[in-house]
């Protein structure tokens, strides 16, 4: 019989923490989304060899720290601009990987017009949108994203549509526009799902470096702790509630249709 | 006829006991320990290694990257 310590070697290592994910402890909660995707694109930045080149612009959210986490340059844009100063930064550095980490409530909500005018200029970028269906970092209220009937801290008898209007679909309506090449929903709940969310995301860094124009990226996550739930069952609650009405899968893929020409 | 063999370690104390790799794992080989790291949280250990196949499926799921997975033919 083999013992434990006999396969704990170095040759036998299949699978370990990327190089470029730094030591400190991430302040998300326990089981958040946020983790697998900070994990999956340093993989990425490391497997790519891209890490030098790679400029991340951090959002106002939960998220506002993953410039302590993934270890290459950052910017810290105020709420909403991220897609603003990945611009600025990829329209001086045409030959940087930039690439926008947001939220929501970041994306949806108060940087809605910039996302929008971004995706519709093409700017060489890559956009990480993180789409729990809610604020989670300032206590789960409401956000755009927020589903029919979703009870939030601010709508505790479920999401009203005919006072707060409907869940907006911000992966479809950037797939409509010309400048983006590449647009999907992914999600990262099972070992399958990140293996496919990591393809996706390797695919939008790819169209990036090959300047093909904003790639945009959903990742359909949970925030057990703001959905106050284990993070076992807020996969679950995700998987029975989120994906009915944000399907996942590409709705657009620039490579199979026509190319689309940058500005 | 060659053999896959496994094993993990946890790095207890970066551990946030989410339960992830638990629910990921086909072998049943993870479950919460009854202890706790110094955070206070029940971090995930093999309760039963004879059964790790090296998959990798717990450390791919993991949010907090604690998980090195290793596998062996044998
Ligand atoms: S490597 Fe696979 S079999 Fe082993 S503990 Fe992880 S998930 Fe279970
Ligand atoms: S998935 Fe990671 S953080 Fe969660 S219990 Fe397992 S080892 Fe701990």
């Amino acid at each position: 019989m083999m013992e434990i310590k006999d396969i704990l070697k170095p040759e036998n290592l299949v699978y370990g923490k990327s190089k470029v994910l730094t030591d400190t402890i991430m302040h998300y909660c326990p089981g958040c989304t946020h983790g697998v995707i900070h994990k999956i694109l340093a993989e990425l930045i490391e497997e790519m060899g891209i890490q030098e080149k790679a400029v991340g612009v951090a959002p106002v959210g939960c998220a506002v720290f993953a410039y302590n986490y993934i270890d290459v340059d950052w910017q810290e844009a105020a709420h909403g601009r991220a897609p603003a100063l990945a611009t600025g930064i990829v329209r001086l550095n045409p030959d940087k990987f930039v690439f926008t980490y947001q939220g929501d409530g970041d994306l949806a909500s108060i940087g809605a017009g910039e996302i929008i005018h971004a995706c519709n200029r093409g700017e060489n970028i890559l956009v990480i949108f993180i789409n729990n269906g809610i604020y989670g970092m300032t206590g789960g209220q409401m956000a755009p994203t927020t589903l029919e009937n979703m009870v939030t801290s601010t709508t505790p008898f479920g999401r009203d549509v005919e006072m707060n209007g409907y869940p907006l679909k911000m992966t479809d309506l950037v797939a409509q526009l010309p400048g983006t090449s590449y647009v999907t929903r992914q999600s990262a709940q099972t070992p399958a799902a990140v293996r496919k969310c990591k393809r996706a995301l390797k695919k939008g860094i790819q169209n990036v470096l090959d300047k093909k124009g904003t790639s945009f990226i959903e990742v359909v996550s949970t925030c057990n702790s703001g959905w106050k739930m284990t993070p076992v069952q807020a996969n679950k609650w995700m998987e029975d509630h989120m994906f009915p009405y944000y399907p996942l899968g590409d709705m657009k893929d620039c490579e199979k249709e026509k190319p689309v020409e940058k500005n | 006829m060659a053999k896959i063999k496994g094993a993990v370690v946890v790095d207890n104390e970066v551990c946030k006991g989410c339960g992830l790799c638990v629910e990921a794992c086909p072998e049943e080989v993870l479950a919460l320990n009854r202890e706790m790291n110094s955070r206070g949280y029940h971090y995930s250990y093999m309760e039963n290694p004879d059964a790790c196949i090296g998959c990798s499926n717990c450390g791919v799921v993991c949010p907090d990257a604690c998980i090195t997975v290793y596998r062996v033919k044998i």
